[in-house]
């Protein structure tokens, strides 16, 4: 604040370059590299070569972290509370099913073109929660995934109803790298694919475009007065967070072979809700952390009880949310700030 | 074509009573509650245990079930729900999820997942004619024990010092507080009533709409749609809503069953899109 009042002193047309440099400066030191990303990264590769057996459930982690790391772009950064992103997902996860069933097998054309259309109908359906309340976006967003499950369970001649999907096979990624039995491929073709996906949304989510999203969040009022086009913002991120959801559910298709109606059951929104609860939301990471606690504690408690694991889920959220989850998300902060030693040049 | 129209009022006659208490923990509290439903469906398990086991009477099961659906409320607010009144609305929301998710694998694991199925006294069940018009004797009584409780609920919201209280403290919480009411209480026996309610409209939906550890997800909609069409601030608001979804769904199955729920979701949308605020509510809040 106080250099901030210094720099009144200086005339105004340095003033504004100074104040400028200095917000490319603060920009910077956001989006920097932290710690723990590459930790993040070099944790999932290593789990390649040292869990070999544990494939399919690594694949499920980097796909659910793919699907909670979009969620977050909404949620954590224009405070959007969806329950109807699996609409997306479910729908990415339909048009990859029919596309390697009756026109191409190959996976990467396949994982765009579901983008694609997923990102369609989040730009359609993103118009919708402009207005209202939290209570009407969430019924919105919530009427939006029912209908999509509804239209997926009629329309049978399309989606095979309530029997699913089933009788395709996705062809070699590329051309190049043949699907193995182990689902090695598949870990490293979901690994790619939600490293890219994350890289994509970091880069805009500690843009300026990113931080204005929080500032939509924090009051749109405000937001407006300082001339952030909230609406066409909102429209936006949501659009893109449509997309990756989308590939999330393509990737899911891909590498199970498989599509059944629960890829839009409303139990996903809920599950994918916890997992950024857990992980924490407002930076892209905590997708990928609750994803695996997620899926590890999902893994063991159906283990346990196989019928009534989702007493448990149902018991994490209520303590989850009575301790607080901020004060549960805060853990990363006390994690080393910075990767590289290079001075903020302050 | 009347018979359905009967049927449909019969049916948005229960949504009323199932979502009239969500009406005023959402528009009194502020709270997001998804698990209203989980109070409808308790309402309904006690009286499937009390018939069927015990083999009390039907219409001693009724009270009943709006008691201990009462007394859970009551005791789920004091321990739990009052924490998060002022929490952000994604709190609230997962909360009551968790709550939901209890609450299905609890009586999943109780009760079975079966289906649930009672048996009505003999007077209550079967059809009559009324004017050429058939007629379900169930779905009469249904009609009659909703409208009735639809007319005292208006009575005690205006005509009643707590009615008038609670009317206080839904408008403005401060001020209401600053005037020596008690909101506190208010809130506890409010929330004990509505759940009250939605147990005893689940135990008269227990024939109509079915009951199995499934009924907090599968009806959430349907009383959101009721709360948030009809918005929050009247008893007719939500009443008239309940009896247009309750039509237009028995309508939409009968008529077109292919798209039936598809109907549904859509008018929903629509409306949110054109009145935000609910079909009959008093201008922005």
């Amino acid at each position: 604040m106080s250099a901030v009042q210094q720099e009144t002193n200086v005339t105004a047309k340095s003033s504004t370059a100074t104040a400028e440099s200095r917000a490319a400066k603060l920009m910077k030191r956001r989006s920097r590299v932290r710690f723990y990303e590459i930790i993040v990264w070099i944790a999932a590769i290593a789990a390649y070569f040292l869990l070999p057996s544990k494939m399919l459930i690594l694949t499920e982690i980097a796909i659910l972290a793919l699907f909670a790391v979009s969620l977050d772009l909404v949620l954590g950064f224009a405070g959007i509370v969806s329950l109807g992103h699996t609409a997306f997902f479910g729908l990415g996860a339909y048009v990859a099913g029919l596309l390697a069933l009756h026109y191409v097998a190959e996976p990467v054309t396949g994982l765009i073109v579901a983008g694609a259309v997923s990102g369609i109908l989040g730009l359609l359906t993103s118009f919708l929660i402009l207005r209202g309340s939290d209570l009407t976006r969430l019924m919105t967003t919530l009427g939006i995934g029912l209908m999509m499950a509804e239209v997926a369970n009629q329309m049978a001649w399309l989606t095979g109803g309530a029997d699913g999907l089933s009788g395709f096979s996705p062809g070699a990624i590329l051309g190049l790298f043949e699907f193995d039995l182990f689902g090695k491929t598949g870990y490293i073709y979901c690994l790619i694919v939600l490293f890219i996906g994350t890289m994509i949304m970091r880069r805009i989510a500690f843009s300026p475009f990113g931080i204005s999203l929080k500032a939509i969040k924090a009051n749109p009022m405000r937001a407006g007065m300082i001339a952030v086009p909230a609406r066409k913002r909102v429209v936006t991120v949501y659009t893109i967070a449509a997309v990756f959801a989308g590939m999330a559910g393509a990737l899911l298709t891909q590498t199970t072979s498989f599509v059944s109606p629960d890829v839009l059951a409303f139990h996903r929104s809920a599950d994918v809700l916890l997992v950024l609860v857990i992980g924490g939301t407002g930076y892209l990471y905590g997708g990928i952390f609750g994803a695996v606690f997620f899926t590890l504690i999902k893994d063991w408690l159906s283990v346990i009880t196989p019928q009534y694991w989702m007493f448990y889920i149902g018991m994490l959220l209520v303590i989850l949310v009575l301790i607080g989850r901020d004060r549960l998300a805060r853990w990363v902060e006390y994690l080393p700030e910075r990767f590289s030693k290079k001075e903020d040049g302050k | 074509m009347l018979t359905i129209l009967f049927d449909g009022v019969a049916y948005g006659m229960l949504l009323f009573i199932l979502a009239c208490g969500l009406t005023v923990t959402l528009g009194l509290m502020n709270f997001i509650n998804l698990a209203h439903g989980a109070f409808a469906m308790a309402g309904g398990y006690v009286t499937v245990i009390m018939m069927n086991r015990y083999g009390i009477s039907f219409y001693w099961c009724l009270p009943a079930a709006f008691i201990v659906s009462a007394l859970i409320g009551l005791v789920l607010e004091r321990t739990l729900y009052q924490w998060l009144y002022q929490a952000p609305h994604l709190d609230q929301v997962l909360f009551s999820i968790g709550l939901v998710f209890m609450a299905i694998a609890a009586t999943d694991y109780f009760m079975g997942g079966q289906q649930q199925l009672i048996n009505l006294p003999p007077e209550l069940s079967g059809r009559m004619d009324v004017f050429g018009v058939g007629v379900g004797r169930y779905r009469l009584f249904t009609i009659i024990v909703c409208a009735v409780l639809a007319v005292v609920l208006q009575l005690i919201l205006s005509k009643t010092r707590f009615g008038s209280r609670l009317r206080a403290a839904v408008d403005d919480r401060r001020v209401a507080m600053g005037l020596g009411i008690n909101v506190p209480v208010v809130f506890a026996l409010t929330f004990a009533f509505g759940s009250g309610l939605a147990g005893l409209g689940g135990a008269m939906g227990a024939e109509i709409l079915g009951l199995d550890p499934n009924f907090p997800l599968k009806f959430m909609i349907y009383f959101l749609i009721v709360v948030s069409v009809g918005g929050t601030s009247t008893v007719s608001g939500p009443f008239l809503a309940a009896l247009l979804l309750g039509i237009a769904d028995v309508a939409g199955k009968y008529y077109v069953p292919a798209i039936g729920p598809f109907v549904i979701y859509a008018l929903m949308i629509v409306m949110l899109i054109v009145r935000p605020n609910g079909l009959f509510s008093r201008g922005s809040r």
